[in-house]
């Protein structure tokens, strides 16, 4: 068995294949780095598969968290595995849009589904899930009751501010005029869109476009980035999980190569 | 001479660096006149009056580099100064205020000295401190470069310039502008910055003799010692020594092998210097080259005064992006560039705004790929670890794949 773990800020993920680069289970939970978030998911995921880990070969460590996690033998970071998932779980993808809690990337693939090129939003939280959070926050919502909260919306608002905080209080001057909370919803998703439709353009978009990461759950934000991007976007099968399993491909890769080393 | 065989290049360098900083502070103590002056700017003309002359921008740079930064950036921000502004411009705007720094201390400016050939922040800059201090200005303008080649009429403007700045110089001293010296002086500047691109050619070798961090200790001296003699001792001395470890066949360091080569687009990212070059280094990342070399490549003819305007009207960050992109694939063939590392740095909106698109057009052009991180030169507050970190793996993961296709064929 091999095992990928992806520690994000906001939640701890983790997979296991088997040797014939099966998928054998996967597992999310929210809680991010510097938690007990990878104890629990490896629980999880070790009770789902009926497994110790005396079954697993190797491991393979992703996400902002990777450098401190030390079960794994190897560490790869997320744009590499994010890469290797999603090609294995669609294949044909040309770009991948991963809207993750502290950052967003975009990855171009070339056509054996290797890194060609990414970009990742810099500076700041705008674009990013951390944007989505301080959003629902302001709406009183959770992060998944944005998505058909705006689906309901009927009016198209625009947010302009890109930056989180004057998003805020551009948002709250929005509501106290009276304008409905699914508008707003709304236009906090279309806002995203913008910014990450921005970053895709600097990395050039590619068909097919699938999205990964836990944003991507919310399918009124795929719409949104496909109508931004005039492309057909669709969101990866397990979407949260597209870096661990991306890891735990490369593991198996790794000590298939250790072992020809060896022999 | 015995003394000679003893001094490391690197030690001769700290030498300078003292010297220059003291030669400053003592002609001041004396009641000589100081100059605070723009990096890339006609320092001929300044050696040839013999006047004291100290580089904010260097200054600056040594106060990041030993983690003061913040200080002086506050300070300024207090005056009113946008944090959008250059860290440089704030830390010596700062600087010129407190008047202190536990880091080095320069005498405060009898003349100011502004060339805009590196950016026009430098302008307002100059012109800020020329208010406040109520002392000169020496402003040579620089328009950007539109075309591909450096205009004629530009030329000719900056000749203009450098006539007249004799003019303002001989009535700020009140002493005649000494001809003969000043063909000594180009002489000797050409010479040291001959040798300070022939030391940083030997990148090209592989593995590099050179660490290119060492290339941004080194850079504070071409900007401040070009036209003296010590200044030309001392890039003999370092491409000497680059040579002969490049004959001997070794690489940049003792403890780490040379894996990929990379180019480092951008200032150094001072008070994370070490921060950023380990995390390099850990992957076996040598950077091998910048566009530094050529900044400093500062070429004429003795005594051929538009030969000089055309070299300081050239500089590259004053050139179009057909020229920019041209020079970046050149250097990717001739240091046989694994990857690029772009610094995009906060402080200098002129290097930036350019920097996605060079970036592009690079890789279509060389096929090699390349990250982008946030940083910035002095402010410590604008650069994240774990980002860069996270991009620096990632291009190490991009360049072992283009390494195994090719070991693959
Ligand atoms: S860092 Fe950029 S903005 Fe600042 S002085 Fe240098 S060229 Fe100008």
């Amino acid at each position: 068995m091999y095992l990928g773990i992806d520690i994000g800020s906001t939640s701890t993920k983790a997979a296991l294949i088997d040797g014939k680069a099966n998928l054998v289970a996967q597992k999310v939970v929210n809680i991010g780095t510097g938690t007990n978030g990878l104890e629990l998911v490896l629980a999880e995921l070790l009770h789902e598969a009926g497994l110790t880990m005396e079954d697993v070969v190797y491991t393979v460590a992703t996400g902002y968290g990777r450098l401190l996690c030390d079960v794994a033998d190897k560490q790869i970071t997320e744009i590499s595995c994010h890469a290797k998932g999603v090609s294995y779980l669609v294949s044909g993808t040309g770009t991948i849009i991963d809207i993750g809690g502290q950052d967003s990337k975009v990855i171009r693939l070339d056509p054996l589904g290797r890194v060609a090129n990414f970009a990742m939003n810099e500076k700041c939280a705008a674009g990013t899930g951390r944007f989505l959070e301080v959003m629902g926050r302001v709406l009183g919502c959770k992060l998944d009751e944005l998505s058909d909260l705006a689906g309901a919306s009927t009016r198209e608002i625009q947010i302009s501010s890109v930056c989180t905080v004057f998003a805020e209080s551009e948002v709250i001057s929005q509501l106290s005029m009276g304008t409905r909370r699914e508008d707003v919803a709304k236009g906090a998703l279309v806002s995203i869109a913008k910014r990450v439709a921005g970053l895709c353009k600097r990395v050039g978009v590619e068909p097919k476009v699938v999205m990964t990461g836990g944003v991507a759950l919310n399918k009124n934000m795929v719409e949104a980035m496909s109508r931004e991007l005039k492309e057909d976007v669709q969101a990866a099968p397990y979407t949260q999980a597209v870096g661990a399993i991306g890891a735990a491909l490369f593991a198996m890769e790794a000590a298939e190569k250790k072992e020809n080393n060896n022999g | 001479m015995d003394d000679d065989k003893k001094l490391t290049s690197k030690d001769f360098l700290n030498q300078l660096v003292a010297k220059h900083y003291e030669g400053a502070l003592q002609a001041k103590a004396e009641g000589k006149p100081v100059v605070w002056a723009t990096s890339i700017c006609p320092q001929e003309l300044l050696e040839t009056m013999d006047l004291a002359t100290v580089y904010p921008e260097n200054h600056a740079a040594a106060i990041g580099a030993r983690k003061g930064a913040l200080e002086f950036i506050e300070n300024a921000e207090g005056k009113g100064y946008s944090s959008d502004n250059c860290s440089y411009a704030r830390v010596n705007l700062g600087y010129a205020d407190i008047q202190k720094a536990e880091a080095q201390d320069i005498p405060m400016p009898d003349l100011l000295f502004c060339c805009s050939n590196i950016c026009n922040t430098v302008i307002k800059w100059y012109e800020n401190l020329s208010k406040t201090l109520q002392i000169p200005l020496i402003l040579f303008d620089m328009p950007f470069n539109h075309t591909y080649e450096v205009p004629e009429h530009s030329i000719r403007y900056m000749r203009g310039q450098i006539e007249y700045a004799i003019g303002q110089l001989e009535d700020f001293t009140k002493r005649k502008f000494d001809y003969d010296k000043f063909g000594e002086v180009m002489e000797l500047s050409n010479a040291t910055c001959e040798w300070w691109k022939k030391a940083t050619d030997w990148a090209k070798v592989i593995p590099s003799p050179l660490n290119g961090f060492d290339m941004f200790n080194y850079m504070a001296m071409i900007v401040c010692m070009r036209g003296n003699a010590d200044g030309h001792r001392l890039f003999k001395m370092w491409h000497d020594e680059l040579e002969a470890k490049a004959k001997a066949g070794l690489g940049p360091w003792n403890s780490a092998e040379e894996q990929y080569r990379v180019m480092w687009d951008g200032i150094a990212c001072w008070p994370h210097l070490s921060t950023t070059f380990k995390a390099l280094k850990k992957y076996g990342i040598n950077m091998v080259t910048s566009t530094y070399p050529d900044s400093w490549n500062v070429r004429y003819e003795k005594n051929d005064l538009s030969g000089m305007a055309k070299a300081y009207a050239s500089n590259y960050a004053n050139r179009n992006l057909d020229y920019d992109e041209d020079n970046v694939v050149r250097l990717v063939k001739d240091f046989s560039l694994d990857g690029i590392v772009y610094h995009s740095n906060r402080s200098c909106k002129l290097m930036d705004f350019r920097q996605y698109e060079i970036q592009r057009r690079v890789e279509a052009a060389t096929g090699i790929p390349s990250v982008v991180f946030d940083g910035d030169q002095t402010d410590p507050r604008a650069f994240s670890e774990a980002q860069y970190e996270t991009r620096i793996q990632a291009l190490v993961e991009m360049m072992e794949e283009n390494k195994e296709a090719r070991r693959k064929g």
